[in-house]
């Protein structure tokens, strides 16, 4: 995509407004939609995973150390791994603004 | 080679049309009075004589549904539907318009529930007003058999790509038996060119259709399909040209019946257009300067070409097949009337509500709302619209 959604006139919209370009969802930031972040405490945490198979955006990845991390790109803070998470790992936290 | 002219019931006219069409793909629910069409269709189906998928389905919202699917692989795609089915489609319509897929479908125009009623009107239609099809209205057989030819080729342009609707009243059309010109299928692949829908869903070049838009994009996207609707008029209006060269019938978006000169008119859409002909001879007869005007085309509305057919007049009666409850009337009269707001020379607009669920007006009928029209423009005593024919 050479324009951002915001920057596109009507006339720049293909045909029914199809995306021509296959993944591009990979580009929405659905993190702009985050109110509270998850914070992962490595000391409780026993990298078993379960965080990372119900997060609903998949945005939970372990990192060169096995540790789960979400991406904050993409994660909503909806706060399902927090819940999840058997240890009590994951604390949700207010974002500042 | 020439077309053939034989005593049709206009239901199967369609089904005649849709083959000679080489549809694809049809889905479709039975609803009366729409039944014959697809009754007819499914047949010629089964009997090999039109080699299309039929799809018969659980509703009509899964007919639309079915029908989005095979328009987006680039089939030639028809349905056709009547009063509660359209309802039943309505939220799918939209999708249909603003995903740009040329879905052909007769309305059989019908009455709306409650209390049930399977005859005609347009309260069906109207509530499709803003879905962002095409609308074409047809007077008689022959011009709902050739719309649909027409449609295929309107929906399917690329200036276009949108769906369309042909609508014919229920019963006073559906099912009714005219003499209608039947083209040979060599006259008809001339007209109308093969299907090539631009982007089509194909699993080798992967596309998304019908995506989210946030705020940022959703007015751009209307706009462009507003854009995109209103210019589709341009196409019409050159496929009736082409239409009239191939066989000889040529359509315009408004058309007048001794409208010339005339001081009073009346304007029609559909089959009543036909019997307020006959009032309007009698009232010339009788020295009256009246005329009247067929409306056609509903969506895009031609708003130069009714500007045009009533220049000059003093009182224009519109009469509307749908009531609009606690407003204007009905939606016919209140677009005219607001289409004309503007001009510095503009008729007195006079609206009737009547003919509704399959209630006649003969052409005695139609001339007592011009006379009542007349004296309502004379006494000054015009409000929003009345209703024609109710037992007081
Ligand atoms: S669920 Fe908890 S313990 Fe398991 S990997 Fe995720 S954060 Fe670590
Ligand atoms: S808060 Fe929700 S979206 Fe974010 S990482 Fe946890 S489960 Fe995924």
């Amino acid at each position: 995509m050479t324009k951002s959604e915001g920057e596109l006139t009507w006339k720049d919209l293909e045909i029914g407004s199809i995306v021509t370009e296959p993944g591009n969802a990979s580009q929405y930031q659905t993190g702009g939609w985050r109110t509270q972040r998850p914070i992962h405490d490595t000391n409780k945490c026993i990298k078993c995973g379960l965080c990372a198979i119900f997060c609903p955006e998949g945005c939970i990845e372990p990192n060169a150390e096995g540790y789960f991390e979400p991406n904050l790109f993409y994660c909503k803070g909806c706060g399902i791994c927090a819940r999840e998470c058997w240890t009590q790992a994951i604390t949700m936290v207010e974002e500042e603004e | 080679m020439t077309e053939q002219r034989i005593g049709i019931e206009v239901s199967r006219a369609i089904a005649i049309a849709t083959k000679l069409a080489n549809v694809d793909v049809v889905s479709a629910y039975p609803i009366t009075p729409q039944t014959h069409i697809v009754e007819d269709i499914a047949e010629l189906v089964a009997n090999g004589e039109l080699d299309a998928a039929y799809i018969p389905v659980e509703s009509e919202h899964s007919a639309m549904s079915a029908c989005l699917g095979a328009a987006a692989v680039g089939a030639r795609t028809f349905t056709a539907t009547a009063g509660q089915g359209l309802e039943l489609m309505h939220e799918v319509l939209y999708i249909a318009s603003s995903m740009r897929l040329p879905v052909v479908m007769a309305v059989a125009n019908r009455a709306l529930s409650a209390p049930l009623s399977i005859w005609g009107d347009h309260s069906d239609v109207m509530a499709t007003r803003d879905t962002g099809w095409i609308q074409i209205f047809a007077a008689n057989g022959q011009e709902t058999f050739d719309n649909v030819l027409c449609a295929f080729r309107i929906a399917e342009d690329q200036r276009v790509l949108l769906p369309v609707m042909v609508h014919l009243d229920g019963f006073h059309l559906t099912h009714m038996i005219e003499p209608i010109y039947i083209p040979e299928p060599s006259q008809v692949d001339k007209f109308l060119p093969q299907n090539q829908y631009p982007l089509p869903l194909d699993p080798n070049k992967p596309i998304t259709m019908g995506a989210f838009a946030p705020p940022d994009i959703y007015t751009e996207v209307k706009k462009a399909q507003q854009v995109n609707l209103t210019a589709a008029k341009e196409a019409i209006l050159q496929c009736w040209k082409e239409f009239g060269d191939c066989f000889g019938r040529y359509y315009s978006p408004v058309e007048s019946y001794r409208g010339e000169k005339a001081k009073v008119l009346l304007l029609v859409m559909g089959s009543f257009s036909e019997t307020a002909m006959s009032a309007i001879d009698i009232l010339r007869g009788e020295g009256k300067e009246v005329g009247l005007i067929k409306l056609r085309l509903w969506r895009p509305f031609p708003f130069d070409e009714i500007r045009r057919a009533v220049r000059g007049a003093e009182v224009l009666i519109i009469l509307d097949r749908a009531l609009s409850f606690g407003g204007p009337g009905g939606p016919v009269c209140s677009e005219i009337r607001s289409a004309l707001y503007n001009e510095d020379k503009r008729p007195k607009v006079i609206g009737f509500v009547g003919g509704l669920g399959g209630r006649d007006i003969s052409p005695g009928g139609f001339k007592e709302i011009i006379n009542r029209g007349i004296e309502i423009s004379q006494t000054g005593s015009e409000r929003e619209f009345e209703m024609f024919g109710v037992r007081e």
